[in-house]
């Protein structure tokens, strides 16, 4: 056992006790007096401009109180300040089927989804754009006049080594194309809002958010309120993988009701809405040339993407580079070169969800690599192994690589799933693929370009021996708050059960940037230890001279302080704290933490990708298909996660064992479907998410490989194991049937359609995406510079 | 629209309330009883969140009409504990980690109540067919297995009055 009392112990979370008796409150477990209830309208167009919108009827209802229009809040929004192209409520044009129009606040939930239906809106339909090859097109409308050309969000042009003399020196280039469908969060938990514009002109929203300070920006920005009278309390999220991590017109339209009424006001969604918020996993078009050397040592590779980013910005531009920018911390890449594009289309707006942009390019690459290793007639396995990335290396696009265990990650899951002895030698039908991949701890900058720290913390000690930790991180479940409490109980050497934690209140708490890109245990952690590290120094102060020891022989640990050599000599943390606030006054410390700044390159774009360190993971699939109805059974998945350390085994167990799930979930089952621009599927009964039956077992495998600069030497593990797990069903799919299938998800009737077993239909060894269509004449420049170069030959741009 | 009384009997105490004939048990418990620990997900029934045991079998309070159980003994999670001495499912959930954002928690505990009752030593696949109409988006249902297996041997005769703590 380690010299952590309580580091790297399984404990149940401090705060699941009241998740378990029920009286966790979640937003939409909020009842004040007078409350209101809105309800907001939604689109019915995908692109359609608003021509007149009558409020008369929904007004003169009874029990209506207040309806609020985009007019009312026509400032520009977003969660990314350089791309803000939202408004809270549609202003003059819809977007998307689902887009909010309108919001009604009325004594009760039926009154308001009675009054929206009284709500008559004159709609001028417009052309929707609804495809990627679509969005390319400069003879279509635009859905925003900010568009340089087409439909063109962002384009993404990065080049790093020799990508001339990197595919001359290949003797085998690959030139693959794969296309990763969208899909959805789908938390359990609707989002929800409660705003409160309290009789000194003051507003608290409560609020299902992942991101309570950016949230507190954008509602300074719209409702024209200084931040300073505005608090938001993020409320228990019952999930969140990214979905609530934007703001969100329901957020802001909750706020001005309250403020035009002087009531609290409610908004909850429903579950159809939700799909219609989305901000999920963008579809991307992907084509990877890779050239390599007859050892399978890369020399080159040529990734381009074209993401379809729906009607609005969310955290696009990030997601743009993220399809390029993670490829090279895994496996030694000389020479590297990324091309992306995002492209608005009238659907609800794609963002970030678990491995937010990594996942796509991560399911290409990774069954590329396994293409190589057949052509090759080299062990996936082994190939792997010979490529990686050294641990503390720089990457050829200038990312930092400290701790590295994808190669330890690799041999657990193939030693665990015995995948030597299985892979190539099941009978056909079944089978084992294998896939690696890596995620960030964090994101290096901040959204808001400053210099401010990207997480704060205090830490108090009261005289009864109560601890408190104050830090603006939501809970979403992953286990925040515990971490939060673990590393200062560890740091006190008291117990987690002590620290009261107040978490996401941006009136209590000092900021932290949210509980997104993987970065709390990171970031949160390092400012937690470092705020629980200075009040520990002024116990030890008092402590060495109470009993008269060297401060280096001083341990913390079971609420004592005490001489390391001696236990038994020693005092109560109590007595310490006592002695401490004595000697140095009320004992209250800060701490921050910023990541540091030679972590990335110095190029226009370097500031998205690079984290203060990087997590990875290895998954082994073992599929079972059926060949006579094209089903897909997976028997295991053996996931392992380098974590740095894991401060609480149970929570990171729990973060691998629900990226296996919703890997396998995207892998199999789930897609952002859509019938011409109708949402095909929004209900939780036609969007299938795996039940307890459809989830394979599960093997987690932790990995540690201690962090020097994370806390107590920890890393993420909140996204990165869902990254593995859907290219490693796909290689399974290939070994048990010979069958690439380069698109997810991997229904049954494509397999059956690979398998000749379609009416009509030849059999096929691969199902996927051949290039982009370019049927269009006359395709603008940059279409051009991302068009399809003849395979096989030297990268002549 | 108009309200109509209903007398339910929830967690033990018999409640009167006045509601629209059209509101769910969902509806009535949350909303009227402020036993919010009963959550919502649809108010379709495809989500299990809002899994209450209507006389011990777990029940769909969105798609429940509060005048259709009258007389029958509802059980929410509020009512899982008796006093200060928690559900052994409580108990394991905790240990094992197998509530994370804890919002399906309420009625997939529930659903194991009712399983534990009917069957108290389950096999996995036994679990897995109990629990498979609440739908849990964090934890791939690995741990929420281990718990309900957790509780199911805290519950076993030889370990009443003694709880396993594993």
């Amino acid at each position: 056992m380690s010299d952590f009392s309580v580091i790297g112990h399984r404990l149940p979370k401090v705060n699941t006790w009241d998740h378990l008796t029920g009286r966790a409150k979640y937003a939409d477990d909020i009842f004040l007096p007078r409350m209101l209830y809105g309800r907001l309208l939604r689109s019915p167009h995908a692109h359609a401009r608003i021509v007149s919108i009558d409020i008369s009827r929904a007004l003169a209802h009874p029990g209506v109180i207040d309806i609020v229009l985009g007019p009312d809040m026509p400032e520009l929004m977003g969660i990314m300040p350089s791309t803000q192209d939202e408004t809270a409520l549609a202003v003059g044009k819809v977007r998307y089927v689902g887009e909010p129009v309108a919001a009604v606040a009325a004594v009760d939930e039926d009154t308001a989804f009675e009054a929206i239906g009284l709500i008559d809106v004159e709609y001028e339909a417009l052309t929707p754009i609804l495809t990627i090859q679509d969005a390319l097109r400069d003879d279509l409308p635009k859905l925003h006049a900010h568009s340089k050309e087409a439909n063109v969000f962002k384009d993404v042009h990065l080049e790093f080594g020799d990508m001339a003399a990197g595919f001359a020196a290949a003797d085998h280039v690959r030139d693959d194309w794969f296309f990763y469908d969208g899909n959805t969060h789908a938390p359990i938990e609707t989002h929800s809002s409660v705003a409160s514009w309290d009789g000194d002109g003051k507003l608290t929203l409560w609020s299902a958010t992942q991101v309570p300070h950016y949230l507190h920006r954008e509602l300074e920005k719209v409702l024209g309120v200084p931040r300073a009278h505005i608090r938001v309390i993020a409320t228990p999220n019952g999930g969140g993988f990214g979905g609530k991590s934007d703001p969100f017109g329901h957020e802001f339209a909750a706020c001005l009701l309250s403020k035009r009424t002087r009531r609290p006001v409610k908004i909850t969604l429903d579950r159809e809405e939700v799909f219609y918020a989305h901000r999920g996993r963008h579809p991307v078009l992907m084509r990877m040339r890779t050239g390599v050397k007859t050892t399978g040592q890369i020399t080159a590779v040529h990734a381009q993407t074209w993401l379809d980013g729906g009607a609005y910005a969310s955290y696009g531009i990030a997601t743009t580079y993220y399809t390029g920018a993670l490829m090279t911390v895994t496996y030694q890449i000389p020479a590297y070169k990324f091309d992306g594009v995002r492209l608005y289309t009238n659907k609800p707006p794609c963002g970030p969800k678990r491995g937010h942009g990594t996942t796509q390019p991560r399911y290409a690459f990774e069954i590329q690599l396994d293409k190589i290793a057949a052509d090759l007639g080299l062990d996936p396995l082994a190939y792997r192994q010979s490529i990686l990335q050294p641990a503390g290396s720089r990457t050829v696009n200038g990312l930092r690589v400290t701790s590295m265990g994808l190669g330890q990650a690799l041999d657990a899951a193939a030693a665990s799933s015995s995948f030597g002895t299985k892979h190539g030698k099941l009978p056909r039908g079944k089978g084992v693929g294998i896939a690696g991949s890596a995620y960030m701890s964090g994101a290096g900058l901040p959204i808001y370009w400053n210099d401010l720290p990207h997480s704060g913390a205090h830490v108090k000690i009261d005289r009864g021996g109560g601890v408190t930790v104050s830090c603006g991180t939501a809970e979403l479940g992953q286990g925040s708050d515990m971490v939060l409490a673990m590393v200062t109980a560890e740091a006190l050497g008291v117990r987690p059960e002590d620290v009261h934690v107040v978490s996401g209140d941006t009136t209590l708490t000092p900021v932290d940037l949210g509980s997104y890109s993987s970065r709390v245990t990171f970031m949160a952690g390092n400012a937690t230890k470092d705020a629980a590290l200075k009040l520990r120094a002024l116990l030890a102060d008092v402590a060495t001279a109470k009993l008269g020891i060297p401060g280096d022989r001083l341990a913390f640990a079971h609420r004592r302080v005490f001489d390391r050599d001696q236990p038994d000599h020693g005092m109560t943390f109590v007595e310490a704290a006592v002695a401490a606030e004595a000697k140095h006054g009320t004992l209250v410390s800060v701490g921050s933490y910023k990541p540091p700044a030679d972590i990335r390159g110095k190029f226009k774009g370097a500031g998205v990708g690079p984290s203060p360190a990087y997590s990875y993971q290895a998954c082994v699939a073992e599929v079972t298909i059926d060949l006579e109805t094209g089903e897909v059974k997976i028997d295991k998945l053996t996931l392992a996660h380098d974590c740095g350390r894991a401060l609480n085994p149970v929570s990171v167990e729990g973060q691998i064992e629900g990226g296996a799930y919703m890997g396998a979930g995207e892998a199999l089952m789930e897609e952002q479907g859509f019938r011409a621009w109708m949402h095909k599927k929004p209900s939780l009964l036609d969007y299938k998410i795996p039940t307890s039956l459809d989830t394979p077992p599960i093997e987690a495998i932790v990995i540690e490989t201690i962090d020097a600069e994370g806390p107590y030497g920890a890393k993420e593990a909140g996204e990165g194991p869902l990254n593995p797990v859907v290219p490693a069903i796909a290689n399974a799919v290939y070994d048990a049937i010979g069958v690439r299938i380069d698109e997810t998800p991997i229904t049954p009737e494509k397999i059956l359609r690979a398998l000749g077993k379609l009416p009509g239909r030849a059999a096929t060894n691969r199902i996927g995406p051949d290039g982009l269509e370019t049927a269009q004449p006359d395709p603008k420049p940059f279409i051009r510079k991302l068009e399809a170069t003849p395979a096989g030959g030297g990268d002549s741009d | 629209m108009s309200k109509q009384l209903c007398t339910l009997k929830v967690n033990g105490d018999t409640c009167t309330v006045a509601a629209e004939s059209h509101h769910t048990l969902l509806e009535i418990l949350r909303e009227e009883l402020g036993l919010t620990g009963t959550k919502h997900g649809c108010e379709l029934g495809e989500c299990g969140a809002c899994t209450v045991l209507v006389n011990g079998m777990p029940v769909l309070a969105c798609l429940t009409l509060p005048q259709q159980i009258e007389d029958a003994e509802i059980t929410t999670v509020e009512g899982l504990a008796v006093g200060a001495e928690l559900n052994p499912i409580q108990t394991a959930f905790a240990e094992q980690g197998a509530a994370q954002c804890g919002y399906c928690t309420p009625g997939m505990m529930l659903s194991a109540k009712a399983l534990l009752e009917a069957n108290p030593s389950p096999t996995r696949d036994e679990i897995a067919h109990a629990i498979s109409g609440n739908l849990c988006r964090c934890t791939g249902y690995t741990a929420i297995y281990e718990a309900i297996e957790q509780a199911a041997r805290m519950m076993q005769p030889e370990h009443a009055g003694a709880r396993d703590r594993e």
